[in-house]
């Protein structure tokens, strides 16, 4: 009988998961208070947020749906860029920073979930690499669009054009310009906002996991065919869990955007979905704590392989495929095994002489 | 259980008497597929009682799993009319049948591996302990409500088999014949009209068959529902069908009773070969 | 008659990506693997050709042949190096690691040549052919490319048609297991397909930037993504799929661009993917794969 498994609890999970954000958070605000955080740190926290709530709404794709999907940074860019308009607009309205924020990032998520939701009912029809590919393809199609828009506000509200510099507008101003993208942004992103971001995303996505739907989701990504014969809409829910990622991209989108004071569509590119794949994988599919932290060392390894400036994107990725070999291939793995129990053998023996002595 | 007396339905299946004055729960007219030229089922007909425990027998590669795939739309017919209790099912998606009244289990077990027991059939509650997905996010009343409910039903269809205190297991792990009982609970949970068993006992011991058998029974008598099972142990199929049709080639060969099934000769030389009579003997 | 000349311009890049394609379909078929880094291995068949031809004043031919040497020795050391241990792996895991392959030959090329752009000279002259009295003008480029592809495309289907490494071939991609068994050395079987992709990939390599000759570390990825997508449309670990793959997405995104837009000519050719995918899931020439219930 020892075969069985018991399961951890779900609700375990997902409190050691918050612990884990709310403890870094706390360290982080003592580091800042103190003073001890370097300026290059510094202005990575918004961006770490953005990637780990990009990181877990991937990871709700990729690790509970069971579907790969390679054009995430697509939902990013529709949330970053319907996230800025919305701001600007609001500025005009004369909101505060913190309600601008606020309007902006749910207006993010909502244009998010929208394209989810209309790429979904095409895609999710598809499996395995097909369905990969076509979410590549939409993320390059988001790209080419939001490269070839450009919006202005005037007091007669907004407009829109697509391909042409022409808003007829007498006076007001351009928010997104084609290819030059948003320049001039208020940046209205904090660290705060984003750690609020990242409890909200983790709350919604393990609330739907250990629900009717997330079985649900669960099940067909098990067996599609068993799940379609007990009554399940499968189509429906897999639907509801990419609407719901794509929803959180859009935040993530909002909230990286905001961040800065100019923002280029390029930026949201096949790479970045990449980048963020890499992260979910990394952490392990499924795992969201691992995407978090995942998220947090890939974002910053970058910035401390300054060091080697030129040699640090060929270092990237290096330790990107031993990572890889290491954690996948059996004789590795098993190599790595048998020297962290000799370290650990080590240590323990040096204790034991220490009582000796 | 006592045995009713069976009364025969000339062409049809069997309906025990007491389902004689009641709509049919399944009533299938000339159902036919075809794969390429291949017609891997033809002209079949069926009807099935209320509470009737029905057999469907045949050599391998007859096609009997292939009229639980047509029944169940997993397959699309080319030909023929199905009525469940009365309705036409045609066009209607695997799910939706699930809704109507089928549920069904497989003849390669297909479990949620990677999930509990527990959660397995709670997937089976799908449709009986509903809430909205965001319900379930926020975690209104309503969730804690129907999941406690769903809790209470799973572990109440998990005792049929008394398998209450594996409701934490993973379901990959449970040995095969656990695993086997676990896709019949999942299926009762859908609260089904009709239940398809395809080879439910098939890698059981005997002492499990036997177990089954009662089972199965006491599931139909407690339920008060359909059944509809591919086996091809003749302990289990004889002992508990009430009718029984036999295909070979897509086609249904006979229809009728356990016993009229026994001694029809074209089942035996079809089925069992030209020395079948003994050995059918041996194993009824 | 520049719709002619858009026709022919579109099956030369198609030719191309189809090149491309074939490395792309032929891994996937046997390795059931997405090599990402096949883009880049393109840029470095162009570079190697590039400095044969430029700095080391070599023939154009035997810099071809330079570049397929090296991207064939290549492609069979990426394969031994980071894909064979991970034989095992699951799926995503192979595929960050060649994502991970391609990060660094784009980096190393960018440390050796660095990104500035190197302006390529084509290897098969500049010059054109007059047709209809100078009404369309196709360039030797063009004629060449077209020529080499369906070339490549016959050779390959001869050596997967009717040589014993071709049946290998074909044993792997069907059940890598039974292959073992009756006596095929899996192994050596995929490390040939990976040098056939990788010389391809060479020659795909010289010929895009025979066409267009801006050469950068990053010249590779673009192209691989579209061959990619080429593959997969015409139904990926199919040979004539890849081809014909290729060749539309050529004539399509040409043509897109020359009579649609050509901001958004990318955007269409993904467009037509996405619709051919929906109304036909497995590609143009992919076989549906039934699950048995």
């Amino acid at each position: 009988m020892t075969k069985y498994k018991n399961l951890s609890s779900p609700t375990k999970n997902m409190v050691s998961t918050f612990a884990l954000v709310i403890g870094l958070f706390l360290i982080l605000q003592i580091l800042l208070l103190t003073g001890s955080v370097s300026s290059l740190v510094k202005g990575q926290l918004v961006p770490i947020c953005a990637y780990i709530v990009m990181a877990v709404s991937l990871n709700l794709t990729v690790g509970i749906l069971g579907e790969l999907s390679l054009g995430h940074a697509g939902f990013m860019s529709v949330g970053a860029f319907s996230g800025v308009v919305m701001s600007s607009v609001l500025k005009q309205a004369g909101a505060s920073d913190g309600l601008r924020l606020f309007v902006s990032i749910l207006t993010g998520c909502v244009f998010g979930a929208i394209v989810g939701f209309l790429i979904g009912i095409p895609v999710l029809r598809l499996k395995g690499d097909y369905l990969a590919i076509v979410t590549l393809a939409f993320g390059e199609i988001i790209k080419s669009i939001m490269n070839n828009l450009y919006i202005g506000l005037d007091a007669s509200g907004l407009h829109v054009n697509m391909l042409k510099d022409n808003l007829n507008m007498t006076d007001g101003r351009v928010i997104i310009s084609g290819p030059m993208g948003v320049s001039g942004n208020d940046k209205l992103s904090t660290f705060f906002a984003g750690f609020l971001l990242i409890l909200f995303c983790l709350f919604v996505i393990f609330n739907f996991v250990d629900s009717r739907a997330g079985r649900a989701v669960a099940a067909q990504r098990d067996n599609y065919i068993a799940t379609e014969s007990v009554g399940i809409n499968v189509t429906k829910y897999k639907l509801t869990a990419f609407t719901i990622s794509a929803g959180m991209a859009g935040m993530a989108g909002t909230l990286f955007a905001l961040n800065y004071s100019t923002v280029v569509a390029s930026k949201f590119d096949f790479n970045t979905s990449i980048l963020v794949l890499v992260f979910v994988v990394l952490g392990g599919l499924g795992n969201m704590k691992g995407s978090i932290l995942a998220a947090i060392v890939l974002t910053l390894l970058p910035e401390l392989l300054r060091a080697f400036s030129t040699y640090r994107m060929l270092l990237y990725a290096i330790v990107l495929i031993l990572i890889m070999l290491i954690t996948n291939n059996p004789e590795m793995k098993h190599v790595v095994d048998t020297v962290l129990s000799r370290i650990k053998g080590l240590f323990r023996r040096r204790k034991g002489g220490a009582v000796n002595d | 259980m006592t045995k009713t007396n069976m009364v025969p339905v000339p062409s049809l299946g069997i309906i025990p008497e007491r389902d004689v004055n009641r709509m049919p729960i399944l009533d299938i007219h000339h159902l036919g597929i075809d794969f390429g030229g291949l017609h891997a089922v033809e002209d079949f007909n069926l009807v099935i009682g209320r509470t009737e425990i029905a057999g469907l027998i045949g050599p391998n590669g007859a096609g009997k799993t292939t009229v639980f795939n047509l029944l169940t739309n997993v397959y699309t017919p080319s030909r023929g009319v199905i009525l469940l209790d009365g309705v036409d099912i045609r066009g209607k998606k695997t799910w939706q049948l699930n809704e109507m009244g089928i549920a069904r289990t497989f003849q390669n077990i297909r479990l949620f591996n990677k999930l509990t027991v527990e959660d397995n059939v709670k997937v089976g509650l799908h449709n009986i302990c509903r809430y909205s997905t965001l319900e379930g996010v926020l975690r209104l009343p309503r969730y804690w409500k129907m999941e406690k409910e769903a809790h209470e039903k799973a572990m109440e269809l998990l005792s049929i088999f008394d398998m209450q205190h594996m409701a934490n297991y993973v379901a990959g792990s449970l040995p095969y014949g656990a695993q086997r009982r676990l896709e019949i609970v999942r299926a009762l949970a859908t609260n089904p009209k009709l239940l398809l068993l395809d080879e439910p006992a098939a890698g059981m011991n005997p002492s499990e068959t036997a177990e089954l058998m009662q089972n199965i029974r006491k599931i139909r008598d407690d339920f008060q529902i359909a059944i509809m099972l591919i086996e091809h142990d003749m302990n289990l199929v004889m002992g508990i069908c009430e009718g029984i049709a036999v295909l070979n080639y897509g086609k249904i060969i006979a229809k009728g009773t356990p016993d009229q099934i026994k001694a029809d000769p074209v089942v035996i030389e079809a089925y069992l070969g030209r020395q079948g009579e003994e050995s059918l003997h041996a194993e009824g | 008659m520049s719709f002619l000349s858009y026709l022919i311009n579109g099956i030369s890049l198609g030719s191309i990506y189809a090149i491309i394609a074939l490395g792309y379909t032929m891994v996937y078929g046997i390795a059931k693997m997405l090599n990402f880094a096949h883009g880049d291995v393109i840029m470095v068949g162009a570079y190697v050709c590039f400095f044969a031809v430029t700095r080391f004043s070599l023939p154009p031919v035997v810099g071809v042949l330079l570049a397929m040497v090296v991207c064939t020795l290549l492609g069979m050391l990426i394969e031994r190096l980071a894909y064979k241990p991970l034989r095992s792996a699951p799926s995503l895991a192979v595929l960050i690691t060649a994502i991970g392959m391609s990060y660094f030959l784009q980096n190393s090329a960018q440390l050796l040549w660095t990104s500035n752009p190197k302006v390529f000279s084509s290897v098969v002259g500049n010059g054109a052919l007059k047709l209809f009295d100078g009404q369309l003008s196709i360039s030797y480029v063009t004629i060449v490319t077209i020529i080499i592809c369906f070339a490549i495309i016959a050779l390959l289907l001869f050596i997967v048609q009717n040589t014993k490494m071709g049946k290998a071939m074909r044993a792997c991609s069907e059940d890598k297991g039974a292959a073992m068994l009756m006596g095929i050395n899996v192994n050596t079987t995929i490390s040939f397909t990976f040098a056939i992709g990788s010389a391809l990939a060479a020659i795909a390599g010289v010929l895009l930037c025979s066409a267009y000759p801006t050469l950068m570390p990053t010249t590779g990825s673009l192209p691989g993504i579209k061959a990619f997508t080429a593959a997969v449309f015409g139904g990926i670990g199919s040979i004539p799929g890849a081809f014909l793959g290729g060749i539309l997405l050529g004539v399509i995104e040409i043509f897109a661009k020359a009579y649609i837009s050509t901001q958004l000519s990318d955007a269409i050719v993904f467009a037509v993917l996405i619709l051919v995918l929906v109304i036909k899931p497995t590609g143009l020439l992919g076989h549906e794969i039934h699950e048995k219930v």
